[in-house]
């Protein structure tokens, strides 16, 4: 016999925590119970997911992604899944004191005893938190220690289009959309424990390998060559696919999720509802992930939309509404969006945001429908790039007059405020590009003050460094060293403090190089980067998306140490510049993108072409529609919103 | 000059509302912001029509009275709201408390009366209750005399501005052991002083003076607030409103014809 009995019971460990929050910093968020939070009888399902995102609670909870697999899967008979997220180093060492496991904030079930754990990853900076809380858990890290007691540990996320790094430590990774393949993968494990469990935990993985979407690392091995690159990846059974491609969800409108989204006690990140317009995009921001991955475009349609806000409204009593996607003002039917719902809401003081806005885009009236109930803080535009010549390698353009000029249009508007987010480090930056973005800060204020004739206005410009991230045309780029980018920092601060009158209405929020260089190994790592991260957790690293928490010396040292054996180091897989045909880690990962395309868009980068946008120019072939069988689903619908049915 | 929005000016303060509330449970743990977050977003969901302060950003006008700390249970938090239309006291109060947590109980809702003074006024003191489990009677009671037989217990408490020391003593008017089913219970009534002396500072205090230390974390309730009267006990806060309102209904009922008794 070498299993041992299933003996979870799904008890909760309230009575045990409870002593230990009076003792901690913000207990509240250990207590669950929000708003539209829910509870089911563990013997009343087949299959128990736990949730976990993998960073502080505040910051856990608005998240979207989650909240939608929540949803989902709470709403199958057969399932239930309960949400659990990083606790703060005070509990967790009163947690291993008094021998509390990790716990979902639902039910305080400990989350070794679920069948699936499920994790969602928005930035690599959350990996040492897994570890964290697969030990806590009681779970072994490495995945080929567990046995058939132990829950399926996958990754999820934007992260893992490459879980390499992490290989060693999720049995799988899901590529893509979510709401569908968490109802596959809850159907393979249902009947393979219906099944008895036949062929242990190996048998469960290959059956889940199986479905669309799902990687599962081990079944793959990967050979070095003697120049460190990637030899090969090739997949060990026969009855895997050898290329895993990503799940795309069709049809926005039949997967209004989140529909009752949840309402915390404690204070978050995001004090507001958030509803996604659209999902995707094809602006070609060569620099972004987010727009690489989750081709094509699929908008929510008008009404759609309107009854997720009036839904979501009743259901928590917010006061802000977020209109989410990559882009939010491309919606094809923004204007009337906008216009629809401030007449909606009318006089009951509720505001409507978009994240950040395409300065193309903008436009007053846009703008002033969507702070008409609400409050007229501030405007945001990431032009991202300081130069019009860095803007077309990393296919962003717009002109500076344009940009002046919307700015300016925005401050005689009313608006004080606006922030303009900005990148360093771009490939084939220089100093001067960084150094323009001064210039231009400066012309926004002098012209924003002759055009509203106040003084008060302010500009925020908020800057970080560029990091290189799989499945885009900057994966084969060299990422520019932290002392480079502290550097243009440096030079762009003294820039802008050059004048003072000006300068004093001009702030400068930045974030160092060393986290970005970190973010870059975890990024474009591979297998061999595993052991870099579990020695930094080992050493203490907890919450690396934390200044307060981070150590650039914690992970210089593992990764040297860690990576010496493989005659590779952090540089190699940092500032290094990629070559055509070396086989990158995340090869075998299908999200669509032709790899050709990939490179042939990465020499436009580099001779400083652009291209245009797939929904109003002809197919530029990214190949992502062909391989994936979807296609753009955009408006206008033309109808327009329906009026709320009184209750 | 500061910059005014667009429009007319939001509807006035028609009508305020005097609520009584507790939290309980794990909502224990909540602080005074979140609970405040938490009754706003209540306040819209029950459709209450609170009148809003003026300028680019309205707030719904309530005001907050001195929160039990983060960690402590109350039977007794007040809360003052301004509605922009009348609405009768106890569907507020019952659609309000539907809207809550569970572990947040929306228990009295009365009109404020005109002329009866600030809500503020009416309170300077709590009642406390707190249970430690795993202390014996026995333990308590000798450390609660011997506190109460100090003329000055000093102890450290952390505040805004660093660890300050404070006299943990003079506030507490009464203090008195019970047991109940083997848990020793602290009672006590604390007057309300700056900086703010709570149960976890008598309980430093008790460690001060008679070495008690508490094996698992004492559990306080707050049972009551108000103005501490000659007697030691505390007067209901909302009494003055109600009381006025029933003096109105009173004076009503006496201007007009006697009915004939059945």
């Amino acid at each position: 016999m070498t299993r041992k009995p299933r003996t979870s019971t799904g008890e909760s460990l309230y009575p045990r925590l409870e002593p230990l929050l009076a003792q901690v910093q913000k207990p509240v968020q250990y207590v669950g119970g929000e708003l539209n939070s829910q509870v089911k009888g563990w013997d009343d399902v087949a299959v128990r997911w736990a949730l976990m995102y993998p960073d502080a609670y505040e910051v856990g909870l608005p998240n979207q992604g989650l909240m939608i697999l929540y949803e989902v899967l709470n709403e199958r008979p057969d399932a239930l899944a309960e949400r659990t997220y990083a606790v703060w180093p005070d509990l967790a060492a009163l947690m291993r004191e008094h021998g509390v496991p990790q716990f979902t904030v639902d039910a305080h079930r400990a989350v070794g005893d679920f069948d699936v754990l499920g994790v969602s990853f928005a930035t690599e900076l959350g990996y040492t938190n897994l570890l964290e809380a697969l030990d806590l858990a009681g779970v072994p890290l490495h995945a080929v220690d567990r046995d058939e007691t132990h829950p399926v540990v996958v990754a999820g996320g934007h992260a893992a289009f490459n879980p390499e790094p992490v290989a060693d430590f999720v049995d799988c990774a899901v590529l893509g959309d979510g709401e569908q393949v968490v109802g596959d993968v809850t159907d393979v494990v249902k009947a393979w424990k219906e099944q008895d469990r036949p062929g242990g935990r190996v048998e469960l993985l290959a059956r889940l390998a199986r479905v669309e979407g799902v990687y599962v690392p081990r079944f793959f091995d990967v050979a070095y060559g003697p120049d460190g690159a990637i030899a090969a990846v090739t997949p060990n059974r026969d009855d895997v696919p050898a290329r895993v491609a990503k799940r795309t969800v069709m049809d926005l409108d039949e997967w209004p999720y989140p529909k009752q989204p949840l309402v915390p006690m404690a204070e978050s990140v995001h004090e507001r509802m958030s509803v996604e317009i659209f999902r995707g995009c094809t602006r070609g921001c060569r620099f972004c992930q987010a727009g690489m991955i989750t081709r094509p475009v699929r908008e929510r349609t008008l009404q759609g939309i309107g009854s997720m806000v009036d839904r979501g409204l009743k259901a928590t009593g917010y006061e802000e509404v977020g209109l989410l996607s990559l882009s939010s003002a491309d919606h094809s039917e923004i204007g009337q969006i906008a216009k629809e719902l401030a007449d909606r809401y009318e006089g009951t003081n509720t505001g409507l945001s978009l994240p950040s806005t395409r300065v193309d885009a903008f436009n007053v009236t846009l703008a002033d429908e969507l702070s008409r109930n609400g409050r007229r803080s501030g405007l945001t535009f990431a032009p991202e790039g300081g130069s019009e010549r860095i803007r077309r390698v990393i296919n962003k353009t717009v002109s500076k007059e344009d940009l002046v000029r919307t700015v300016t249009t925005a401050y005689a508007n009313g608006w004080q405020q606006v922030k303009l987010y900005f990148m360093c480090g771009l490939p084939t930056e220089t100093d001067e590009d960084v150094l323009e973005i001064a210039d231009l800060a400066v012309e926004v204020i002098r012209a924003g003050r002759e055009a509203s004739g106040r003084r008060d206005i302010r500009c925020t410009v908020s800057i970080g460094g560029f990091v290189p991230k799989p499945h885009t045309p900057f994966q084969w780029a060299g990422q520019a060293s932290a002392e480079t980018i502290d550097a243009r920092l440096k030079l762009l601060r003294q820039a802008i403090n050059s004048d003072r009158r000006v300068g004093r209405s001009i702030g400068l929020r930045y974030h160092d190089g060393q986290p970005g260089i970190v973010e870059g190994l975890l990024s474009r790592g591979d297998r061999r980067v595993g052991r870099v991260i579990e020695r930094v957790w080992r050493d203490g690293g907890r919450f690396d998306g934390w200044s307060e928490h981070f150590s650039y010396q914690r992970w210089t040292t593992a990764a040297t140490e860690e990576l010496a054996r493989f005659g590779v180091d952090l540089d190699w897989f940092t500032t290094r510049e990629r070559t055509e045909h070396e086989i990158l880690p995340w090869d075998h990962l299908d999200s669509g993108l032709d790899k050709e395309w990939l490179w042939e868009d990465w020499q436009e980068a580099l001779a400083e072409e652009e291209v245009a946008d797939c929904r109003w120019t002809p197919c530029y072939d990214c190949g992502v529609c062909p391989t994936m069988g979807t296609e753009i689903q955009i408006g206008p619908t033309g109808r327009s919103l329906l009026p709320l049915t009184p209750v | 000059m500061a910059r005014q929005p667009e429009g007319p000016p939001p509807p006035p303060t028609v009508q305020k509302l005097r609520l009584r509330y507790a939290k309980r449970g794990r909502l224990r743990f909540a602080s005074h912001r979140d609970l405040a977050r938490a009754l706003e977003r209540a306040l819209r969901r029950a459709q209450v029509p609170m009148a809003f302060s003026a300028g680019f950003t309205p707030h719904p006008k309530i005001s907050y009275l001195g929160a039990a700390p983060t960690g402590a249970a109350s039977e007794a938090e007040y809360v003052e709201l301004g509605l922009a239309e009348r609405r009768d006291p106890e569907e507020v109060r019952a659609r309000l408390d539907a809207a809550l947590p569970p572990d947040v109980a929306v228990l009295e809702c009365v009109e404020a009366a005109e002329g009866t003074g600030a809500l503020a006024d009416r309170i300077d003191a709590a009642v406390w209750r707190v249970e430690l489990p795993g202390v014996a009677l026995a333990e308590l009671q000798p450390a609660v005399e011997k506190f109460l037989a100090s003329g000055v217990v000093t102890v450290a408490k952390r505040t805004k501005n660093g660890l300050r020391d404070v006299d943990a003593r003079a506030p507490v008017t009464s203090a008195s052991a019970v047991d109940e089913a083997g848990c020793a219970i602290l009672h006590m009534v604390v007057r309300q002083v700056t900086p703010a002396v709570r149960p976890d500072d008598v309980l430093a205090a008790l460690a001060a003076v008679a070495d008690l230390r508490p094996p698992l974390p004492p559990r306080a309730v707050r049972a009551a607030q108000g103005r501490l009267d000659d007697t030691g006990a505390v007067a209901d806060p909302l009494g003055p409103d109600r009381a006025a309102r029933t003096r109105c209904q009173g004076e009503h009922a006496a201007a007009r014809p006697a009915e004939p008794v059945a």
